[in-house]
């Protein structure tokens, strides 16, 4: 196995960075491995360190200290070899060529990029494939910029908040098709602050807040480590003394029929409940969604403590 | 992975921007008609007009259009394309030949249309002269090309009319494209270190017959220098601050 075989495999690889901007601490200290393959949602408030974080990895900024490593390489090798693309979260497309023009462009730069009429086809722009880059509305030119990430066909794509100009429909799209990339076995980092998003398309969530990373692993640990669920259900003739018996209810509410538990193990609770009482119905379960979890995770102590 | 599919599709989107295309093209253009085809038969020094002006217009015109191929950059900066860009494999070599490229046809495009402009107001210059002046002009125009770099690096899009207007105008006036300035003492010295002075000498080899002297060559290398030194210093600023 040659040492660049051995680099890919390492996958993305970042060691203490840190990044100020004047007085602004904006990444301070992030260590993170994400291996070849993964799909890792990076979630995390306005100002969490998400965007510094990104810009470092693509090498559009240099880390004040602390290194990061794209299989292997440094970012600026990583991105000539064109191992690397990204959809940036601000910016727009030039003028002046067709949407068809500008990908045969993009895809004449890489070394291995997709057919422009598949990628077209994917991210439904074939349609307008023949207008003027500046002649397309916000979410046509989301989609397009979508498309000259896509063309390059990198080995690392990453997309800063993608899908902040897309309706739900084309937002339902845009991650259909990411998830189609990402199953090429290729390597795909999104920030975002939409907890759905994360919860729905991320294999991994890696929180951050303040500039640092508050919490990292798979999206059903990170809601665990909030973990309570609610049941809600309405249960004709209950008894409050038989919900006490229920395993895993740390608390519970009873009006009239109508009752709320709040568990730690919502599934035994509910197996036994239906057990008593077969005839409740109007059951629901809510988990305790990522947004408290995400909450929870990213509150600043020094306000929790005021 | 090449160069050329890039390089083709930026000089087709700078003869695409139709704004862009009159205002480099169109203006010396119409400027030339308008003068020299009220003044077709009159004679300035003993030289007939037309030829005088269209010279002066070549020069004129071929500045404008140099300056206005790299200030293109600033409009990019503006909509994070340059920061795109930067995340491609595209080297910064093949990113400024393909903006310098596309300035000089536009360049090489004023000149032709100028050339023909000249032709129909009967306009005479021999194949080896009009080959030296255009010669001349390319060579001169270095420095221009790369001050239009430096501008769309430092310039936003809003201040780039004006500002660009304002540069050709005053390297026009002062190299005296429209008309000459001092011809002696001090301030005639100083002019002839500018660099559009000898964009405009020349043009005037169509008529005085005489090259380039050695001052021509270093006052262009100087400027080129210099400027591509600051055109780096600005990208790197440029770059770094994103």
């Amino acid at each position: 196995m040659t040492a660049f075989d051995a680099g890919r495999r390492d996958g993305i690889l970042l060691s203490g960075l840190v990044k100020s901007y004047g007085p602004v601490r904006a990444v301070q200290g992030v260590d993170l491995h994400i291996a070849p393959g993964e799909t890792v949602a990076m979630l995390g408030p306005n100002g969490a360190g998400k965007s510094t974080t990104i810009d470092m990895i693509l090498g559009l900024s240099t880390p004040d200290s602390g290194s990061v490593s794209l299989f292997g390489l440094k970012p600026a090798d990583a991105v000539h070899q064109g191992l690397v693309a990204a959809m940036l979260q601000t910016g727009s497309l030039i003028r002046d060529l067709s949407v068809r023009e500008l990908l045969v462009v993009m895809a004449s730069l890489y070394p291995k990029p997709l057919a422009v009429d598949e990628v077209l086809e994917i991210t439904g722009t074939t349609e307008f494939a023949q207008r003027r880059t500046h002649k397309l509305s916000g979410g046509q030119t989301q989609r397009v910029r979508f498309a000259v990430a896509l063309v390059a066909n990198p080995d690392l794509l990453v997309l800063d908040e993608p899908t902040a100009a897309l309706d739900v429909e084309a937002r339902r799209d845009f991650w259909a098709v990411m998830r189609g990339f990402a199953e090429r076995g290729k390597t795909v980092v999104f920030a975002t602050h939409y907890l759905e998003e994360a919860d729905a398309y991320a294999e991994r969530i890696v929180v951050m807040a303040r500039g640092t990373v508050v919490a990292d692993g798979a999206t059903a640990e990170i809601k665990a480590r909030v973990g309570n669920r609610t049941i809600r259900a309405t249960v004709p003739g209950v008894q409050r003394a038989d919900l006490e018996q229920l395993p895993g209810v740390v608390a519970l509410d009873v009006r009239a029929d109508a009752i709320t538990l709040t568990c730690s193990d919502a599934d035994a609770a509910l197996h036994r409940l239906l057990r008593a009482y077969p005839d409740a119905h109007g059951i629901e379960v809510r988990g305790a969604g990522l947004e408290e979890a995400f909450m929870e995770l990213t509150a600043d102590p020094s306000e929790v403590a005021q | 992975m090449t160069a050329a599919t890039y390089t083709r599709y930026e000089v087709l989107r700078c003869f695409r921007n139709v704004r862009f295309f009159i205002f480099s093209l169109g203006f010396p253009l119409i400027l030339f008609y308008l003068v020299a085809g009220s003044n077709r038969h009159a004679t300035t020094d003993g030289i007939k007009f037309p030829l005088y002006y269209m010279t002066g217009m070549m020069s004129w015109g071929a500045m404008t259009a140099a300056l206005a191929g790299g200030a293109r950059i600033a409009a990019e900066r503006s909509v994070g394309w340059t920061r795109q860009m930067r995340l491609t494999p595209l080297s910064v070599r093949t990113y400024f030949q393909a903006k310098i490229l596309s300035g000089y046809l536009l360049a090489c495009c004023s000149i032709i249309l100028l050339s023909l402009a000249g032709l129909s107001l009967g306009v005479h210059l021999s194949i080896g002269k009009w080959l030296t002046v255009v010669g001349l002009i390319l060579v001169g125009l270095i420095p221009f090309t790369v001050l239009g770099i430096v501008l769309g690096h430092v310039l936003s899009t809003d201040s780039m009319g004006p500002a660009l207007g304002g540069v050709t105008t005053l390297f026009a006036l002062l190299g005296g494209s429209f008309g000459p300035l001092a011809q002696h003492g001090v301030f005639h010295s100083v002019i002839e270190c500018i660099p559009s002075y000898w964009l405009v000498q020349a043009g005037k080899i169509a008529y005085t017959g005489h090259g380039w002297p050695a001052q021509a060559w270093i006052v262009i290398a100087v400027w080129s220098v210099v400027l591509v030194r600051l055109a780096r210093f600005v990208y790197r600023r440029d770059t770094a601050r994103v």
